[in-house]
């Protein structure tokens, strides 16, 4: 609706015999005039109509032409208060200039015709070069243009325009505009024009041709490198694009599950795919970074190297807790080609530093890698890193699910947005369109619905059935979790008194290290089905509630488990390791931490296996059901949050860990695409895709990074390092390593000396902490006072849309009558007057 | 058809959305679906019937108005050439925005042509969704209230139908759609 409608009054101000138009007060009278003496010429004639008329008068509400079916039983619609009402006994309710004008509307052609497109985008290309451009100098324009455009190049624009049709001049204008906004914005503009793309080509040619023939005079040469270095850019972007799109990671097997199952269940593989790409980024920088300089200088080894058996697969430990796997591998100082690796007890080297020096004097100039800064520096920006990548995807989700006015469009929106493309299998589409007809039932039933008052009794009963439930979803969750504390501190005395006692079978104490994560990943798999029956016996207002519900449940488990274990770890293992025997319990921790993610891996097989696999059998042999069993999404998903969140608290421990998570999600892709494929059928709750992308990938950032950022935070600015073995061992905590390096740097180099001063002063204070903070929070407060704003200011414009409306209805009537009224008098005089009004 | 492909330049496919990649792929597709004669004239067109063989479309509810929409022939008989195809994967590939979209979307949507959604285009829209059988289709009592619920939700100006801005008003709240119209 670019245009408003024009009033060409000058028809009518001839007819009423005024002199100017500028006489506003004889224009507003004259007009009254008139309308009052059609209206009385219009009830005239309506009054002889209805006379002749008995047969049932349809409201003038919708001013759809007749030649459909015409809206009857409509009620409630108030008549327009201009009381025109349609002559029933003409066989075309309008008359062919009002249907013409009707379709030639605006707000009726712009969906249909070029011009109207084009002309749309010439006045959105002009609002953006104003935008723009900055208002050059009055002085270097000529003093005919007025003042207001003198400053946009509006003359010029008037100049060149060639060409006898309105398209074509509009076009002109529209390239015109082009050729002058930066390459981007034309680009942008040029991406989101809807015309065919051989008008878009060449709009394109001619707005590059302008723009070059021009440029090439006026701008000065690093423009045109500019240019030409933006289209090189381009070309290799494009050329990479489809270098990846070539490999096609799972796009087949992406395409097939949304082809069945729509956008739902395609969500959770594209979950799978974002972490595995998460993955895959630790894995190069802390493969890269630690492992491979460690590898390539292994550290001589104190005791000898045990023989690799089967269970080290599965417990971790054995053959690989020696290997690069695990902190403990990790040497203190730093390693250097060809010299003799400095060996690293406390004795002799005091301080990573001096064996640095010692390094430099021995060996002359070598390149040396400094492993406990490494091994620091390289978490911290792997985290770092990772922190930023995940609140830029949480926040574009989120700017993408968000919407500011909360009207309640759910039927409109239903209608028009539910239909999923992507789904191509027959049945699929019939289930889909069953899915459909079902929840538009279900929708009209609740709207027309009166709001029935439930009972006080009612209302009770369900509230006691709401607090049971939660009653017993806590209850649940707090036994689990007791239950996980007594039994892990019970494992740890099993430890102690195992490492007292000269050992009998050392793979019974290995196995009875798996007792721990079984028990985790049962409680993991056993409670969520609690939750699920007692969610049954609950009923709420909308399924997105019971969504919601569920995974506030789910998720209050996971954390209350995490918390417990990372209590096991931190606060029992690594305070006294000596206990339980231990010379490094960072390796140990490791360990645990990659016997949980195999658990949890094995578990997730069992689980699919027998609650897809054979559950599908049963119900359909058994039960005799038709619909196979429903694939639970939010579950899912959840645990594969619970998985990254081990990865992450494993990384400090185990630099290797994320390579056993790429394995880990690579299989699952496949296993659960063929599980889904096979035995499960997609939800038939609708399921608001991009909302549940928007609250999965908040809950990653949210409890699971944040928690283990916290956790590695913690391990790394308290927690006491084990004496003899890993790269910090002769430091207090783990951050001193950073510390003492800003300490020699400053030694060796006088002018980096404001860089301690920077790190004493604003890292380790807290006021700048609490300014960045109130800094923040006035920054949200006032984006929040702008989106009230703007929410006020959409419902102002509704209301003037709606005055709109009417003044149109009011016009199109009005035609319609002086049409009636001029038709008795002469077919042919109406004709030719009709053709004569419609020109107006 | 190969001189076809060499006449579109390279620096067009920044237009056409869609790698090069996924161009020589639409293109071998689209060369598949002629018949033997067609394939040495100059700008071939694909007769309605063999563009709806294609699996995507199949099976789609909308398939004969996707075909009229992005038909360019002057017979409206949902004939595509190859320009019109690519028209057609650019409109529906996943990097095309949320505007173009909606546009094509609107006038799929709009059986009668006319530019507006009024009445029997949502009652044909609604018939289209729900399925052919009978059992899944609305009775008319639900099918009139149904669409008048709709046109009270998203009919701004209150004339009775539903245009092109606001259809887009409707959309934009709907964040699913960009992802739902793509094949």
């Amino acid at each position: 609706m670019a245009h408003s409608v024009n009033f060409d009054l000058t028809a009518d101000h001839m007819e009423a015999g005024l002199e100017s138009p500028a006489d506003e007060e004889g224009v507003h009278d004259s007009f009254n005039q008139l309308i009052e003496d059609q209206r009385q010429e219009a009830l005239e004639l309506q009054e002889l109509q209805r006379d002749l008329d008995e047969e049932e008068r349809d409201s003038v509400a919708y001013l759809s032409s007749p030649g459909q079916e015409i809206w009857r039983g409509s009620p409630g619609r108030g008549e327009e208060e201009g009381g025109g009402q349609l002559d029933p006994l003409l066989e075309e309710r309008w008359s062919s200039a009002t249907l013409k004008v009707l379709s030639s509307m605006p707000s009726r052609t712009i969906g249909r015709s070029r011009g109207a497109i084009i002309s749309q985008y010439y006045n959105r290309t002009m609002k953006l070069r104003r935008r723009r451009q900055s208002r050059p100098s009055i002085k270097d324009f000529s003093r005919s243009a007025r003042p207001s455009i003198r400053g946009y190049g509006m003359e010029t624009d008037c100049m060149e325009t060639e060409g006898v049709d309105e398209e074509g001049r509009k076009r002109d204008q529209l390239v015109n505009n082009l050729q002058n906004l930066s390459l981007s914005d034309r680009v942008r503009m040029l991406r989101a024009m809807p015309l065919s793309v051989a008008e878009k080509s060449e709009l394109r040619r001619l707005a590059d041709r302008k723009g070059r023939r021009s440029n090439h005079s006026q701008i000065p040469c690093c423009s045109q490198l500019k240019y030409h270095i933006i289209i090189a850019l381009r070309h290799s972007w494009y050329s990479c694009l489809s270098f990846l799109h070539s490999l096609q990671l799972w796009q087949v097997a992406l395409k097939r599950v949304s082809g069945r199952f729509g956008t739902g269940v395609l969500s959770y593989f594209l979950f799978v795919k974002t972490l595995l790409f998460f993955n895959i980024f630790l894995f190069l920088v802390t493969g890269l970074l630690l492992a491979v300089p460690q590898a390539v200088h292994p550290p001589t080894l104190t005791q000898g190297h045990e023989a690799f058996s089967g269970l080290e697969l599965l417990t971790g430990g054995g053959y690989f807790s020696d290997s690069v796997m695990y902190y403990g591998y990790y040497s203190n100082s730093t390693l250097s080609k060809d010299c003799r690796v400095t060996s690293s007890s406390m004795e002799q080297q005091p301080s990573p530093s001096v064996s640095r020096r010692t390094m430099e004097t021995d060996c002359g100039v070598k390149p040396s890698y400094n492993m406990p800064l490494a091994y620091f520096f390289t978490i911290g920006l792997a985290f770092f890193i990772t922190c930023i990548i995940l609140v830029y995807s949480m926040s574009k989700s989120f700017g993408q699910s968000f919407r500011i006015d909360k009207s309640h469009g759910i039927l409109a929106m239903k209608v028009f947005c539910s239909w999923d493309f992507k789904v191509i299998k027959k049945t699929s589409v019939k289930l889909r369109s069953e899915n459909i007809c079902i929840q538009l039932r279900e929708l009209l039933e609740e709207t027309s619905r009166k709001h029935v008052q439930k009972t006080a009794c009612q209302r009770i009963g369900r509230v006691l059935v709401h607090v049971l439930a939660w009653f017993i979803c806590i209850g649940s969750t707090v036994a689990c979790v007791l239950a996980l504390y007594y039994f892990s501190e019970y494992m740890h005395k099993d430890l102690q008194y195992r490492s007292r006692i000269p050992t009998k079978d050392p793979l019974l104490k290995e196995a009875s290290l798996l007792a721990l994560p079984v028990v985790v990943s049962l409680i993991n798999l056993l409670l969520p089905g609690i939750f699920n029956a007692t969610a049954w016996m609950e009923e709420y207002d909308s399924p997105s509630v019971n969504t919601y519900i569920a995974i506030s449940r789910n998720l209050m488990l996971k954390v209350s488990v995490l918390v417990v274990l990372c209590f096991h770890w931190l606060g029992r293992i690594a305070s006294d390791p000596h206990s339980i025997g231990l010379q490094c319990w960072e390796s140990f921790v490791g360990q645990e931490l990659y016997r949980f993610l195999l658990m949890d891996f094995i578990f997730t097989i069992l689980d699919t296996f027998f609650g897809e696999f054979l559950w599908r059998l049963f119900s359909q042999r058994v039960l005799k059901r038709k619909r196979k069993p429903v694939f639970d999404i939010s579950r899912n998903v959840l645990e594969l949050i619970y998985g990254q969140t081990l990865a992450w608290l494993g990384v400090l421990f185990t630099p290797l860990l994320p390579a056993v998570q790429i394995i880990k999600l690579l299989l699952l892709f496949y296993m659960k695409q063929t599980s889904v494929m096979m035995n499960c059928q997609s939800p038939r709750k609708p399921y608001r895709a991009s909302q549940m992308s928007t609250i999965f990938i908040t809950l990653l950032c949210c409890p699971s990074f944040l928690g283990a950022a916290v956790c590695v935070s913690y391990t790394m600015w308290s927690i006491r390092p084990s004496e003899s073995c890993g790269p910090f061992r002769s430091l207090s905590t783990m951050f001193q390593s950073g510390k003492l390096w800003v300490k020699e740097l400053e030694t060796h180099n006088p002018n980096l000396a404001w860089l301690a001063w920077a790190h004493s002063y604003i890292v380790e204070n807290p006021l700048f902490l609490f300014l960045a903070a109130g800094i923040f929070l006035i920054v949200i407060y006032f984006n929040t006072q702008v989106v009230d704003g703007q929410r006020k200011i959409i419902s102002l414009l509704q209301e003037q849309i709606e005055n709109e409306g009417e003044d149109k209805k009011f016009l199109i009537t009005r035609l319609q009558a002086i049409h009636q009224q001029k038709r008795p008098l002469s077919p042919r005089r109406l004709t030719s007057q009709a053709s004569q009004d419609s020109n107006c | 058809m190969g001189t076809t492909a060499s006449q579109l330049r390279k620096d067009l496919l920044s237009e056409y959305q869609v790698v090069m990649h996924v161009f020589f792929r639409a293109h071998k597709r689209f060369s598949e679906l002629l018949s033997k004669e067609d394939r040495n004239v100059p700008t071939p067109r694909v007769p309605m019937e063999k563009v709806l063989s294609l699996p995507e479309l199949k099976s789609n509810p909308f398939r004969k108005r996707i075909c009229h929409v992005f038909s360019t022939s002057d017979m409206k008989d949902g004939s595509l050439t190859f320009e019109d195809f690519l028209d057609l994967l650019s409109a529906f590939s996943d990097s095309a925005t949320l505007e173009i979209k909606s546009h094509y979307a609107f006038r799929i949507f709009d059986f009668d042509d006319d530019g507006t959604l009024d009445g029997g285009d949502l009652e044909k829209l609604v018939n289209c969704l729900t399925g052919e059988t009978d059992d899944t289709r609305l009775t008319t009592e639900e099918m009139r209230q149904l669409i008048s619920n709709i046109l009270e939700e998203s009919d701004i100006d209150k004339d009775g139908t539903v245009n092109l801005s606001e259809f887009q008003h409707v959309i934009s709240r709907s964040p699913d759609f960009v992802r739902s119209v793509q094949i």
